[in-house]
């Protein structure tokens, strides 16, 4: 694997590849010692050409776990915002001694473009592209399903995938790129997923997407669903009229409390809810929901360290086998589920 | 042009009509067509250069409503004399310079400027497009009347690449080229429905996460416009269309006799929304790619008249404006070099249209349209007028070549055709009975 750039692209072989590799990250740290000299002599640039704290940190944690260097480069107080063009950019990049560049980027499509210029070797790996993709966002969110429907047939998560799954994503559609790497990848996993949103802030043709389409959360909660998982509903999508004002859009698709009553009744009994984050409490998710043990957020958080580290072990390796590589002795495993 | 200067004898070439005759050019004149050409050609005094023109097709000479030449302004991106080259090398003898240059040719002086700066170069007829806007602002009327009467003799305006979104500014506009038999070509885009759109809106765009530029903001536009040129008594030309609603609208138009033209591009012949998955951004344009059903639908409505002529929208770009990430890349492609192969592919070889046809559509059409009178002198049955200026294209049919933008005469490299084979080529080209072409490679320029 020489990139990581979308997950619609992603064959099933490829995704069960990263995240059971994933999983032996996960065993990494679980460790006193939390770092493996995989990558040792590897230089990983995060370039973030708009803002993103956690998933930038959470990118620097996976290469300094894998022993890489690892170079940060924003986009404000750097050459980019004098003008310089992304081409002169990832070339200075790879002269210092990039070996991957992991792109945050305002502009969809910019991975895929970089990724296919033939401007440099490196490899590349999306880290959120305008609103087209943001693969490793949907790599842990899978992670994180996968394992809890381990925990439900009492088996290991390797090898696994996530049939029978009914996943109900809800909320800014047409603007997250989450939802559609989600979509991609959940539904190549074999779970079956559902997208409510108001019809203005779903994209045009989603009627031709491998998805069920919902203008009604009720009816998506009531069908019991085993995840929720809620998008955060930017504040500007209000003053462009993608809705009437914040109350009207939390009465109809915020997971309010009366929501989380009826996900508690009506979902499975291990239902859980998701989040991307940062949450807005009190707009799209409401505080007990969000403080509800339901909420896998922190476990998506650290999942996300695990995912990364075996994107960036795969990308930076080369190795293109099937299965996993071994990266942990075996004593230093954990007892699976 | 002196008495001596040479004449021409075109021999042996397919003319549109379908017949295989010789061609006379002489003192910048079509002066023979038929077994007449050669007796006469024999007959006269003077230099006489025999043009091999067996298994070619003998066309007038090509006519674009929409050309962007970019002078003055941005000149790293075409000059009026490279983008005349291309134009020339394209088999084209006339172009219309839109008015998008720094600064607007919304004045007298600037049409002037690029008319001077055409008959200078000599490679093709350079008409200049006057803005309906000063400054295409889209505010205020421009004075279109001292453009019409410059040296320039302004017929067409445009605000291309802007749309004149106020319906009462358009009305006006409308109104008032009647009085020198203009016409406003209007670039049919709602801008509050494409506000920062990228590509066609569809389910492509949803997948791509591209904003979408929905058809509707097309469509909605020119009914709009074809309903205020009926109001008023006017004509109006609508550039580019690129969607098979707008096809549909204008068909309708015309049958209620309604006195609107029409023009489609070849990129639209040819290319779909497909080719955006590579985030290339030579394939980022304005109006954008479409999908394959409208790209069917201009096909049709250039062959049953609906859509009147090709207006190539040949948009030059430097390297720097498309080499970049595509959110933020330049709109537009070349065109004046691959028009006719393009035309050729998707009209000739599939059988919708026949070389008669093909004139029709690039050259007396066009003419008529921006009120032309010494180019596209042939019927609608192909048969040529002698005594006409002697505009000439002769065109390979039979070869295939690879496209390289590289050899292009354009200074701009941003053709969405790179790589691809394409049938035809231009091999002579006489401008005013002068040859500016000879045997596909740039000849001289005519001089005044």
């Amino acid at each position: 694997m020489k990139h990581l750039l979308s997950t619609q692209d992603l064959s099933l072989g490829d995704a069960l590849r990263i995240l059971d590799t994933a999983e032996e990250m996960s065993a990494v740290s679980g460790r006193e010692v939390k770092k493996l000299p995989a990558l040792r002599g590897r230089t990983v640039v995060n370039l973030f050409l708009e803002d993103s704290t956690r998933t930038r940190i959470s990118f620097e944690a996976a290469a300094k776990r894998l022993s890489a260097d690892v170079i940060n480069f924003t986009g404000k107080g750097t050459s980019v915002s004098k003008g310089e063009s992304l081409k002169d950019t990832v070339q200075t990049l790879e002269a210092i001694g990039a070996d991957a560049i992991v792109m945050r980027h305002w502009g969809s499509g910019a991975a895929a473009q970089l990724a296919g210029s033939g401007w440099i070797t490196s490899s590349v790996v999306n880290a959120g592209d305008g609103t087209h993709e943001h693969p490793t966002q949907a790599l842990l969110d899978a992670l994180t399903l996968r394992r809890h429907l381990a925990r439900r047939h009492g088996t290991g998560p390797r090898g696994t995938d996530l049939s029978g799954m009914k996943v109900v994503i809800v909320g800014d559609i047409l603007h997250s790129r989450v939802a559609r790497s989600n979509l991609w990848l959940l539904t190549t996993l074999g779970a079956e997923v559902t997208l409510a949103a108001p019809p203005t802030l779903m994209p045009v043709g989603v009627e031709q997407w491998p998805c069920q389409v919902t203008y009604s959360l009720d009816e998506a909660i009531a069908a019991g669903p085993d995840a929720v998982m809620m998008l955060r509903v930017q504040s500007e999508r209000m003053h462009e009229a993608f809705f009437p004002s914040a109350a009207e859009y939390t009465r109809s698709w915020g997971l309010t409390d009366d929501r989380l009553a009826l996900l508690e009744s009506a979902g499975a009994d291990d239902a859980v809810i998701m989040h991307p984050g940062p949450m807005n409490r009190g707009l799209e998710i409401s505080a007990a929901a969000a403080d509800s043990v339901r909420n896998t957020a922190l476990e998506q958080v650290a999942n996300g360290v695990s995912v990364r580290m075996a994107v960036l072990y795969l990308v930076l390796s080369g190795t293109e086998t099937a299965g996993t590589p071994d990266l942990v002795p075996s004593a230093a495993r954990r007892p699976e589920a | 042009m002196s008495p001596t200067a040479p004449r021409y004898l075109i021999s042996g070439g397919t003319l549109p009509d379908g017949t295989t005759s010789d061609v006379l050019i002489e003192d910048a004149l079509l002066a023979a067509v038929g077994p007449e050409a050669r007796s006469r050609a024999e007959a006269g005094d003077g230099p006489l250069e025999t043009v091999d023109a067996s298994g070619r097709i003998v066309l007038p000479g090509l006519v674009d409503l929409h050309t962007h030449l970019r002078e003055p302004g941005r000149e790293d991106a075409e000059t009026v004399e490279t983008g005349t080259r291309a134009a020339a090398m394209g088999g084209f003898t006339s172009v219309h310079a839109m008015a998008n240059s720094t600064p607007v040719a919304d004045s007298a002086g600037v049409v002037e400027q690029v008319w001077q700066l055409g008959r200078e170069a000599g490679w093709c007829d350079v008409h200049p497009v006057g803005a309906v806007t000063v400054g295409l602002a889209g505010a205020r009327l421009a004075e279109l009347g001292a453009m019409a009467s410059s040296r320039a003799e302004v017929r067409v305006f445009s605000d291309d690449g802007m749309c004149v979104a106020d319906p009462v500014l358009m009305r006006r506009a409308l109104e008032y080229v009647k009085a020198f038999d203009g016409v406003v070509a209007q670039h049919a885009q709602e801008p509050r429905l494409t506000e920062g759109a990228q590509m066609n809106e569809g389910e492509l765009s949803s997948v791509l996460g591209l904003s979408g530029w929905p058809a509707v903001a097309e469509e909605a536009i020119i009914a709009r416009d074809v309903l205020l040129a009926q109001h008023v008594g006017s004509r109006l030309h609508v550039c580019h269309v690129s969607t098979a609603g707008s096809v549909e609208i204008i068909r309708w138009a015309k049958e209620r006799g309604i006195d609107v033209t029409a023009e489609a591009t070849p990129h639209h012949l040819l290319l779909t929304e497909e080719s955006v998955r590579s985030y290339d951004p030579v394939f980022k344009v304005n109006p954008p790619l479409r999908r394959e059903a409208d790209v069917m639908a201009l096909r049709e409505g250039l062959a049953d008249g609906t859509i009147d002529t090709i207006g190539t929208d040949h948009a030059p770009h430097t390297a720097e404006t498309k080499e970049c990430e595509w959110t933020v890349a330049a709109m537009g492609m070349t065109g004046l070099e691959t028009a006719l192969p393009v035309v050729q592919h998707a009209l000739v070889d599939t059988g919708l249209m026949d070389w008669a046809g093909v004139s029709r559509i690039l050259s007396s059409t066009p003419a008529r349209i921006a009120r032309l009178t010494d180019q596209g002198r042939i019927s609608a049955a192909g048969v040529f007028e002698t005594g006409a200026p002697a505009n000439v294209t002769v065109y390979d049919p039979h070869v295939t070549r690879t496209v390289d933008p590289a050899t292009h005469a354009t200074r701009s490299r941003n053709s969405p055709y790179r790589g691809m084979e394409l049938p035809g080529q231009v091999t002579d080209v006489f401008n005013h009975g002068h040859p500016v072409v000879r045997d596909r490679a740039l000849a001289t320029p005519r001089t005044h």
